[in-house]
């Protein structure tokens, strides 16, 4: 390399950037343009692979091209102003009304890809005599493009979080009831995931229910409890405990196989506590220790 | 203060009025288990309805009262604990193990009066 030449290096790249900065705006107008141009086309093209890969199975070939036509053209807008915010909006609007029919991330965020990789392509087709110029506008092409990915995809998640967290909203104001089923007898089914919030609200509704209801024997059924660590099982220790100074006696029933060895494995005491196999058995262990005997009317009256 | 002890056929009930010191609780032990044997109780019943707070030296006393009673024949149970003050206990730890706890006062004397018939059914 000559000295000229290394003198020269700097020099040219100072011109391209200067270049460049006037140029993007007028390249991107040209590729605008080009896209607006080709719009039906590249439209076309775009549904074609979608189905083609097989993504989007949940929506009709229809409905892909209408929402297919719409994201197109939101996408033309975001690339020539420069502002993200409708199309923001648009993938958060287009999310709501996607998710609900189980479209998963990967789709979303494949489909996406896939209308920039048809566009890359329409450019190349357009620009493969003139490389330099191919260059340049893929420079202007590429940022943008990639960031329209990204809000699209960024905007999918933000909305299948917003979901997730008014389930979870929902799922905590679901009460646990405590029931009465027999005078002095509570029931108390536990279902889904205890934290340990839940679990003190659930003990002192409990403890509260004993005192107004009078109850003797109490009877927690935690068969739709799917896992339990050392946390909850010392809470639902500590709720036969107060119970019991209550003067009420506590039957936990339907721990499940998991459960049960999860319990053995971690090491919790549980020998305190009555637990018996099923709803059914633990109910009847509570008539008993009610007093209680239930017989079919036909063998009372053989009885009496 | 001094606790009220009253004597009811075989039982004692005792009924807590309101906060008590240490030393109010050591005479009441030691109150409880004297008249054990001065009116051949054989039931004892502490009725804690009105304290709303338990520290560990009030449990062990009542703990100690069940257990001295047992030895000289009778059964404690102690009635009457609070939401509340039942959540707190447990969580620190004060369970009252082996001491027969009820509802309220009518409770604790169908409890001994459930435990004297078994007396009965086990001797006969």
């Amino acid at each position: 390399m000559s000295l000229k030449e290394v003198v020269n290096v700097p020099a040219q790249i100072i011109a391209r950037h200067l270049q460049s900065k006037g140029d993007a705006a007028a390249l991107l107008s040209e590729l605008v343009a080009h896209l607006r141009e080709s719009r039906t086309q590249l439209r076309e093209e775009w549904a074609r692979r979608i189905t083609l890969t097989k993504l989007l199975t949940a929506m009709s070939e229809d409905e892909i091209f209408a929402e297919a036509t719409s994201v197109y053209d939101n996408y033309v807008e975001a690339l020539e102003t420069g502002t993200f915010q409708a199309l923001q909006a648009y993938a958060r609007n287009l999310s709501e009304r996607i998710i609900p029919r189980g479209v998963e991330t990967h789709e979303v965020v494949g489909i996406v890809l896939l209308l920039r990789d048809v566009l890359a392509r329409s450019l190349f087709a357009k620009y493969h005599e003139d490389f330099t110029q191919l260059n340049r506008i893929l420079d202007a092409y590429e940022p943008a493009a990639n960031r329209i990915a990204n809000t699209v995809a960024v905007g999918f998640v933000q909305e299948r979080e917003r979901i997730i967290l008014q389930q979870q909203e929902a799922i905590r104001e679901l009460s646990t009831p405590v029931l009465q089923v027999r005078e002095r007898l509570l029931i108390l089914p536990i279902i889904g995931v205890i934290d340990p919030h839940r679990a003190r609200q659930l003990t002192e509704q409990l403890l509260r229910a004993i005192r107004t209801n009078r109850a003797k024997v109490v009877v927690i059924d935690i068969t739709g409890v799917a896992a339990m660590d050392s946390n909850v099982a010392n809470h639902l220790v500590q709720t036969v405990e107060a119970s019991r100074l209550l003067g009420a006696t506590v039957i936990v029933t339907g721990l499940s196989p998991e459960i049960a060895q999860t319990l053995v494995t971690i090491g919790v005491d549980l020998s305190e506590m009555a637990t018996v196999g099923d709803l059914q058995g633990g109910i009847e262990e509570a008539e008993r220790l009610l007093g209680y005997k239930v017989v079919p009317l036909a063998e009372h009256a053989t009885q009496a | 203060m001094e606790v009220p002890i009253l004597k009811q056929s075989k039982y004692l009930i005792a009924s807590i009025q309101s906060a008590l010191t240490d030393a109010d609780l050591s005479q009441l032990r030691e109150a409880l288990i004297a008249r054990v044997g001065r009116y051949r109780a054989r039931g004892v019943i502490v009725d804690v309805t009105a304290l709303d707070v338990m520290d560990s030296f009030a449990v062990r006393t009542l703990r100690d009262v069940a257990h001295m009673a047992r030895l000289r024949g009778a059964e404690t149970v102690i009635v009457g604990i609070q939401p509340e003050v039942a959540f707190a206990m447990v969580q620190l730890g004060l369970t009252l193990k082996g001491v027969a706890t009820a509802l309220d006062l009518e409770e604790g004397l169908a409890f001994l009066d459930q435990r004297a018939r078994e007396r009965v059914d086990h001797a006969s």
